[in-house]
């Protein structure tokens, strides 16, 4: 899933001066899910903003409304009698939901409150952690199911660099050393010597690297 | 005991400790002040943030948090679940403009009522000292002026 | 076209090869690094120009390996993934061999959170192995990595890169050194040796697999003036050691800097012994002044 985390209140309210009626819309997939723009974090962040406004005296008026799937036009398209009454709108959906409520309603300020961080998932209960960086050309057959472009500082294909150390990254020695990782699993599954294999250089124009990517599934288009 | 404004403090209070303690003190025939309302609940780990923020926005003066004692939780760790949300939500307050002082997390067990009496008036009386909450009602806020 | 490589010459002659590391500054002035060129011209085969090590800006590697050899003193420019895509890698290889170097060494390069720029976009669109690859490939097929030949003359390199025999996990150490010189590596220099035990348990594995035969081994060595340089190293550099005995005899040592020769010259006695070591690598760390004592006691004699 999509990780995101609050930005700051200060932020938040500072990107909302001069705003007046303020339509929250919480998302109920990804951010709901790691606690960061669901229903809950939308009230939450609507009463604060309200507090904030009484004892400041400016007059924001502030209205949740969730949405099941920000990423998805069905669902932002029940929003429309709400948006109306709206100046601006605060999304707690990634940056994909930001975008496709900006994109559905483009007379309106919409406004992040999230900053998105990566797709990974839950690790313990707390803690969410990175595991795919959405390349594109996914290797994971090769490397025992642990991806060492995400999750390797240098995102080395053959092999770990010269800075682990006791199965720990250099650069955070909180971090495993995700080459570790994979020597260990490979050994485990006695494919070590797989690992020899040269891996080529990574054709990067399947990742972000080529632009705006698109995905086209002709059976499931409308004719 | 210092002024008297018209004070409103909401305690939410688990009924596996310190509600049981608010009701021992009450057979005690202990007298604690009564600007505090009791709201009884299974576990403080249930208490959500935007509750307690609500009340904050409703004009309420204090909040406090009472739940069961380190490793006497009945649901394990709901109470550290809560303290950890207490101290979280002082930090909001303080960036909301609020005082953090005006939320409070106590554990106790249910045998102390003569120490949740105590801890009822300690905290009323910091409240009065703070003053009244700065988000009155009467600050409502409109949206856009028409 | 340019180039040539002696330091390839002396290796392949099987003499013992001496190599060590000079930093290019950290500003436009190249006096300092003039002087050091200077200093160990007649002690070294070649010397390494780092490629802002430790991801910290310097003078380029290839530009300060332009100074070096216009003083008289083979070159081994550095290039490490961390900066450059494939584009930017291929075209300063180009320059580089353009300009008379003919040495290279292939780093994937230090992250840049060490750096002073911690807050920089890396690259790593290859790592070393894949840039080894790369180079070779150039030379050998005359072919750009985009597979597109090279019609207006392809560089030849001698083509080294980098092993941490230090570094964990100590099996992988020797199959990822085979990876490398199956990519087309030369020579091999590593990571300052401190730990000679550890490396001959590397030598050994590095000679079941034979690759010994297939490239030439220099060992680094890093002579250290003080007890805090020598924490510095144990505490701070990823992926080294340095063993309790060596800390404590700098430690008890009245004149640090002197042990701290000793204990380079044992190591690189030590060093020679081993079978397949080619030569040293000497990274001595803002302390150029001293190789050519070190050289010349090791008796590894002036340059031939």
């Amino acid at each position: 899933m999509i990780v995101a985390e609050q930005k700051s209140f200060k932020e938040i309210v500072e990107y909302l001066r001069g705003k007046y009626d303020l339509l929250i819309v919480p998302c109920m997939s990804c951010t709901a899910v790691c606690f960061a723009g669901g229903v809950q974090q939308g009230e939450e962040l609507a009463s604060a903003l309200r507090i904030h406004c009484k004892m400041h005296g400016d007059g924001l008026n502030c209205t949740v409304r969730p949405v099941t799937r920000q990423c998805d036009p069905e669902f932002i398209e029940e929003l429309t009698g709400e948006v109306a009454q709206a100046d601006s709108i605060l999304s707690l959906a990634c940056g994909v939901g930001v975008q496709f409520l900006a994109e559905r309603y483009p007379d309106k300020a919409v406004i992040p409150a999230l900053n998105t961080s990566f797709a990974g998932g839950k690790t313990a209960p707390g803690i969410w952690e990175e595991r795919c960086s959405l390349c594109g050309n996914c290797v994971l057959h090769v490397t025992g199911g642990i991806c060492p472009i995400t999750r390797c500082a240098k995102g080395l294909l053959n092999g770990p660099c010269g800075g682990s150390e006791q199965g720990r990254c250099e650069i955070d020695p909180n971090l495993p050393c995700a080459w570790q990782l994979i020597i260990n699993r490979m050994n485990g599954l006695g494919r070590l010597e797989e690992l020899l294999a040269f891996q080529c250089p990574k054709d990067w124009s399947t990742g972000n690297a080529g632009g705006l990517r698109r995905l086209v599934r002709e059976d499931l288009r409308l004719k | 005991m210092a002024k008297q404004y018209p004070l409103k403090i909401i305690a939410f209070t688990c009924y596996n400790c310190a509600y049981a303690a608010a009701d021992l003190a009450g057979s005690m025939r202990l007298s604690y002040h009564p600007a505090v309302s009791i709201v009884g609940i299974p576990c403080t780990g249930a208490v959500e943030p935007a509750v307690i923020l609500n009340a904050f926005e409703q004009g309420i003066d204090g909040v406090f948090v009472a739940g069961c004692l380190d490793g006497e939780c009945h649901y394990k760790t709901g109470n550290l679940h809560a303290r950890e949300r207490v101290r979280q939500l002082r930090g909001d307050l303080e960036r909301i403009g609020l005082e953090p002082e005006r939320l409070e997390m106590f554990q106790l067990s249910a045998a102390m009522g003569s120490r949740f009496a105590e801890l009822v008036n300690e905290f009323v009386e910091r409240i009065y000292t703070l003053g009244p909450s700065p988000v009155r009602p009467g600050l409502d806020c409109g949206g856009r002026k028409k | 076209m340019s180039g040539g490589s002696r330091l390839r010459q002396v290796l392949e002659s099987g003499a013992f090869a001496v190599t060590c590391e000079i930093g290019p500054p950290k500003g436009a002035l190249v006096n300092t690094l003039r002087e050091k060129a200077r200093l160990v011209r007649d002690y070294v085969h070649a010397a390494n120009v780092t490629d802002c090590q430790t991801a910290v800006v310097h003078l380029s590697s290839i530009a300060a390996a332009v100074h070096l050899q216009s003083e008289g003193v083979e070159a081994v420019a550095q290039m490490t993934c961390r900066d450059r895509n494939r584009i930017a890698i291929q075209s300063d290889l180009l320059g580089a061999y353009s300009l008379g170097i003919g040495n290279l060494l292939c780093l994937t390069g230090d992250h840049q959170r060490f750096g002073n720029h911690p807050q920089a976009k890396n690259v790593f669109d290859l790592d070393s192995i894949q840039l080894v690859d790369m180079v070779r490939g150039m030379q050998d097929e005359g072919l750009f990595q985009c597979g597109e030949p090279i019609r207006a003359g392809a560089p030849q390199f001698f083509l080294g890169a980098v092993a941490n025999p230090f570094a964990d996990p100590f099996e992988f150490r020797v199959l990822r050194l085979e990876k490398k010189v199956n990519a087309g590596a030369r020579f091999i220099q590593t990571q300052s040796v401190f730990d000679l035990e550890r490396f001959r348990r590397f030598m050994e594995m590095v000679r079941a697999r034979g690759l010994h035969h297939r490239c030439y081994i220099l060992p680094g060595v890093s002579p250290v003036r003080s007890i805090r340089a020598v924490e510095y190293i144990r505490d701070r550099v990823p992926g080294l050691t340095i063993p309790d005995q060596i800390v404590e005899r700098m430690r008890a040592a009245t004149d640090p800097a002197r042990e701290g020769v000793e204990i380079a010259l044992e190591l690189i006695a030590g060093l020679r012994e081993i079978e397949g070591v080619a030569g040293v690598h000497i990274m001595a760390i803002a302390w150029e002044q001293v190789i050519p004592e070190l050289v010349q006691r090791a008796g590894l004699g002036s340059k031939l």
